[in-house]
Formats: structure tokens, sequence, C-alpha cells
């Protein structure tokens, strides 16, 4: 089983080099650079800028330069001076030395805003983002759980025929369907929350809930159809033949096997909530990191298109990785032995 | 695994049985017409059918049924809407009466946008866009997909494991991501390609479209893996089957047996599958579009079309609101029929989400 997870992770950094490699190919081949404007600046003063940045040498010699600066780490000693180009996202002090400290992760410098480097971007933004996904997965699993389950329980009757006609509406209202109508309804019409902004929990409700609140639908949907499934088995007629009570058989017995398929798409769905928050952060005014991942690839800012896209991927495909880790934990008969 | 919910499906399936056994009136049908009557009998699945058929006629008949161009601004007109609109919303006040701000002008039947455009005729213009994207993406899908995942089965071995293996870092790939940078690099790439070349063709053919093209390749290039796997797992199982070896007995070249005898038999579930991804395609073009990068202005999208009304729910709800509902209301007839679909089409199938 180490072995399967030992290729397994082997295989989310081959998913990430070649993430990597595809956005750093593919956005230099998009014409017009981080220079780019609509007045042509002097020759040498690109030629300058280019040479800042590095990027007058060839592509491959850019990435290389990129992941280098990326993935290798450094030890510094003594005074540290702070600039836009040396900036690391892993800073870790060892103990020992004069204020020796191993520095990771060098995103490089924002090409577009010249006083901050695409770490401190990340460091000031991200953070937002990441609460916006994590309150919207926990919008999505405090409706979608509960209701799934009591569909499934009370199948075929009235409750459950709503609940799965709410689970098809969720679907159908994208964020961005649902971003605005609420902001009408709750904001303007019943100015019950602020319409924008961000920073109070009143200005995280909305926008968690338009983000979760499709996700609800598929968590309920899902932890339905298995909780059924899994309600026919014959170990739960066993429980009962044993003369459990049906609290028990439910709670205890058949809800265990029935969230295996809702946590496998928890991490999925916590990974794209987090990383899907551009709609959202337009709608509702929110200083996240969506936003900067948009402008930058239309600023052809390259750093910052490739810190983000490294960053969300990343999360991305962790998620997909503990999905495999839970599942060895929420059930006992997966065995990863080949 | 049992079904779910589709107690009055297993009667009909056998109904149909007992007629042809008792060798009454009723001609024997296709598993297609059986499919229609299962279809038809749903009554979430027909409403869903008839929004999507009144769309579709919308958007075929625009130019008929629209007063304006869906580019025509009228800087006479900006921001205006008609009483029964500002009936509709209670914070909207028209100008005259206590702090109005709302210039009332009764042409337009669901007002104007800040640069004096016709809502109503952008929103029917809009649902071109959506309904290409509900037919070609699957349509994309389907190709790219079906034909992989066959191939992928069919062949077997070394090839096999490497295609899979394809679609598995596809699968790993960030979508939005990976459709975001796509649709930047043709938007910026093509428009600047010399002419007589491809790329130049591409993007006169997009632009034609109001660039709806790179829009399809953007949707197919990133949503073909789950056909292909689906299709591939198909083709493993039927490739065992009798008939499969029958033809090949009889010499049916490879070819012929994986599009005449294999293809007919995977349609099902595919076809299902891609039908509930309907609404997802829908959501991803509105999506582009919200954050600057699906259809070229002036070409109206709804995505594009909530994206600038949302900057002024507060004071004109009227210009968010009315697209955001035609694209629920259309997401919501596809989710519909999709469901029915899959109940028709497969109805042994459990419900999962």
């Amino acid at each position: 089983m180490a072995q399967y997870f030992a290729r397994s992770f082997v295989g989310l950094l081959v998913v990430l080099l070649i993430v990597s490699v595809i956005t750093f190919f593919l956005m230099h081949q998009v014409p017009g650079g981080p220079f780019a404007r609509e007045k042509k600046l002097p020759q040498n003063v690109l030629n300058n800028l280019n040479a800042k940045y590095n990027l007058d040498a060839p592509v491959w010699q850019q990435y290389l330069d990129y992941m280098g600066d990326l993935l290798i780490p450094k030890i510094t000693t003594g005074e540290y001076k702070y600039s836009v180009t040396d900036d690391h996202l892993i800073n870790i002090r060892l103990p020992f030395g004069d204020n020796t400290t191993l520095r990771w992760m060098n995103f490089g410098p924002s090409y577009t805003d010249r006083t901050r480097s695409v770490n401190g971007i990340i460091q000031d933004h991200f953070p937002i983002s990441f609460q916006l996904g994590v309150a919207a997965m926990v919008v999505a699993t405090i409706i979608g759980l509960p209701l799934g389950t009591f569909a499934a329980l009370r199948k075929n009757t009235a409750f459950d025929y709503f609940s799965m006609s709410l689970a098809i509406l969720g679907v159908s209202v994208p964020a961005i369907v649902l971003g605005p109508m609420l902001q009408y309804v709750v904001a303007v019409e019943l100015n019950w929350l602020p319409t924008t902004g961000w920073g109070s929990f009143q200005q995280l409700i909305m926008p968690a809930f338009a983000l979760g609140f499709a996700q609800s639908a598929l968590i309920a949907r899902l932890t339905r159809a298995s909780l059924l499934q899994v309600l026919n088995e014959d170990y739960i007629r066993t429980a009962r033949a044993k003369g459990l009570r049906n609290q028990q058989v439910v709670w205890l017995h058949a809800m265990k096997n029935a969230l295996i398929p809702v946590v496998t798409i928890m991490g999925p769905l916590l990974a794209a909530l987090i990383t899907g928050t551009f709609v959202i952060e337009k709608v509702f005014g929110i200083p996240g990191l969506g936003h900067y991942f948009v402008v930058s690839i239309n600023q052809r800012d390259y750093a910052t298109i490739m810190g983000t896209t490294l960053l969300f991927a990343f999360f991305i495909v962790i998620a997909n990785f503990l999905v495999d880790l839970t599942y060895v934990w929420l059930d006992p008969r997966i065995r990863y032995n080949d | 695994m049992t079904s779910i919910g589709t107690s009055a499906d297993s009667v009909a399936d056998t109904r149909p049985e007992i007629a042809h056994l008792e060798g009454v009136t009723e001609k024997s049908r296709g598993p297609w017409t059986d499919a229609w009557r299962r279809l038809i009998r749903n009554k979430a699945a027909v409403v869903g059918l008839i929004v999507i058929i009144g769309f579709i006629l919308a958007a075929i008949f625009a130019p008929q049924i629209t007063p304006y161009t869906y580019a025509e601004q009228n800087y006479l007109a900006v921001n205006t809407a008609p009483q029964w609109v500002i009936d509709l919303f209670p914070k909207m006040a028209a100008m005259g009466t206590e702090n109005g701000y709302v210039r009332v002008n009764n042409d337009y039947y669901l007002g104007t946008d800040n640069v004096g455009r016709d809502l109503f005729t952008r929103i029917v213009y809009g649902a071109r866009i959506s309904l290409s994207v509900a037919f070609i993406g699957p349509l994309t899908s389907l190709l790219v997909g079906t034909i992989y995942g066959m191939v992928s089965g069919y062949v077997g071995g070394r090839v096999d494991t490497i295609m899979m293996r394809f679609v598995d870092i596809m699968y790993a790939f960030p979508t939005l991501l990976l459709i975001i940078l796509m649709m930047a690099f043709f938007r910026a790439s093509f428009t600047q390609s010399e002419a007589g070349t491809l790329a130049y063709r591409l993007n006169k053919i997009d632009a034609a479209f109001g660039g709806m093209l790179f829009i399809f390749i953007g949707i197919g290039l990133t949503s073909w893996m789950d056909t292909a796997r689906l299709a591939r797992g198909q083709v493993l199982s039927l490739r065992e089957k009798e008939f499969i070896e029958a033809a090949e007995s009889i010499g049916v070249s490879d070819r012929g047996i994986l599009f005449r005898h294999i293809l007919p038999n995977i349609m099902g579930p595919v076809i299902v599958r891609e039908s509930l991804a309907i609404p997802r395609y829908i959501s991803t073009e509105a999506f582009l579009s919200f954050i600057g990068l699906g259809v070229n202005p002036p070409t109206p999208s709804w995505g594009n079309m909530i994206s600038e009304g949302a900057q002024a729910v507060k004071s004109y709800p009227n210009q968010a609101i009315f697209p955001a509902l035609a694209l629920f209301l259309l997401m919501f007839a596809f989710n519909f029929l999709g469901d029915g679909l899959r109940d028709a089409l497969d109805p042994r199938a459990t419900k999962e989400a």
C-alpha cells in the first residue's frame, strides 16, 4: 500500500510538472508581452525591461531559470534584505548560526505591479479565496448532507421529491446566476446583508452561499443515491435481524459506508471551490486571488500567471491524492496491493 | 443494484412484450421508440423539452421577433426601463417620483443596458450562443471521446495503457485553468496571424460566429475524457460478447466491428452522459463570457450581460436579473430533460449524482 501511495504521489508531481510546462509555454506563445502597450515603448527601454526580467533568453532557458528559483531552496545567513525578486513563500529559521534561514519557493516579481512579488500577492490574497472556498464548502455540506440523508430515509415521499427538485434547482443555478440574484434580493431589496465587500462575517454569508449552493445539490444527490444503495445491502439486513434499533442501523452501520463516495468528492469539490472563486469575487467585490489570476492572463504577467496556476493546480492535485487516502481509511476492504 | 423510482418504468417495459405475445394490434417497437415513450411519460422532462424548443424557436427566429438589433445603441435611452419593470423591482423608482432615477421608456420590453441596447433583443440573441454550446459542446465531446475510448478499448494492450494514462493526466489537470489559458491563447494569437495561414482562416470563422468557434474548441478539448472512459469501459465489456466473435469469424474488418457492431451498442450510455453534461457546457460558456474570454463584443451572451449588469445591480437590477433568469431557465430545462433521458434510455441505472 505504501508503494501504491508512493506511486500516486510521484504521479502527482508529474502532473504538476506537466501543468507548469504547458502553462509556461502556452503563455509565452500568446503574442504581446507584459510590456506591450497601446503606445509602444522605445526599443531600448523594452530591451532593458526584457533583460531585467530575463525575457530575452530562449523560452526553455527562462523555464529552467523559473523552476530553479522556485524549487531549489537556499540558505541565507545574517541580515536579510527583502526585494521583490528575492521573496520566498517558505522561510524556516534553522536553529544554528546567525539568523540562518532556509528559504524555498521564490515565485519571482510581478511584472505589472513593480512593488510586489508574486509571493506577496499570493500571501495577501490567497487566504481570502481560501476562506471563501472553505465557507462555501461548509454551506454545501450543511445543506447537502442532511437533505440527501433524509431524502433517502423517506424515499418516494413528498420530502424526497422536494429535496431532489431542490437539487436539480441547485445544479441549474451557477454562481453567475445566483450571485447577482442573491445580491439583489437579500442586499438591495431586504437590506439584510451588505451588497459587497470583505472582512466581516455578514459579508461572507452571501458569497459563501452563492458559491456553495450548487455543490450542496451535488452532495445531496450523491448522499441519497449512496445511502439507498447501502440500505439494500445484506449486512444492513443482518444488523436489523440482530434487533438493532433503526437509528443505530442507519447512523452507525449504513452511514459510514454511504459516506464513502460523498467524502471522495469532497476533496475535489473543496479544491474546485477554492480555485473557482473568480465569479463570486467579481460579483461581490472580494479581493481574492481569482481576480489576479484572470487579470494576470490578460496582462501577460507571466510570473503571476505561473504562480497562481501552480498554486491552484497544487490544491486540485492534492485534493485528488487525499481522496485515495480517505478511501482506505473509510473502507477497510479496499487494499492497494497491486 | 436495484433501481430507484423506476417501478413505473419496469411496468412500462413489460407491456409491449405482453402485447407482442398476445399478437394484438400493437406492432413491435424498437428500443428507441420505447425510450421515447418512457421519456414523454415523464412530466418534468416534457416541460424541459418544451422550454428548450421554445428557446430554439426564439433563437432561430430572433430577427423576426426582436424589435431592434443586438448591437444597436440608443444614447437617448441609456439605462431605461419600462413601467412594469419598475413596478416589478420595488427599489427601482421612476424619474419624477420621490428619489426617482430611472428613466421610463416603454418602447423596450425589458429596458435597455448602459449603452442603450435593448435587453430583450440581446437576451433572445444570447440564446443562440447558449444553445449552440448546448449542442456543439456534447457533439465535440462525443466525437473525440467516443472515438478515443473505442480505439483505446478495442486495440487494448500497451496502446490502451498509454492512452488511458494520458486521460488520467488530463483529468488531474485543472480544467478551468486550462480553458482560461487556452481561450487567452486563441484570442490573442489568432487575431494577429498572417493572412492565408490556417490560424488566420480559423480566426475568420471565429469572428464570423462572434467568437464561438474558440469556445467550442476550448470546451471540446477539456470535456472528452469522461466520455472516453465510458466508451472504453463499454467496449471492453462488449468485446467479449458472442456477436462480436461471430462478426470476427465471418471476416468483418476491425473498423466494421467498431462502427457497425460496437458503436450502436454503446450510444445509449454515452448519450445519457452527454445530455447530463449539457448544463455544464452552457455554464462554462457563460462563465467564460462573464470573465471576458468568451464571445467577442458586441455579440450578446448571457454571461457577459450578467457580468455587465451585476455592476449596476443596486440601481438597475433588470440588467442582470433578466439574462440570469434566462440562463437559469435553460439550464433547468436541460437538467430535467437530461434526467428524463437517463431514466428513459437506461432504466436500470441507479440514480447517481
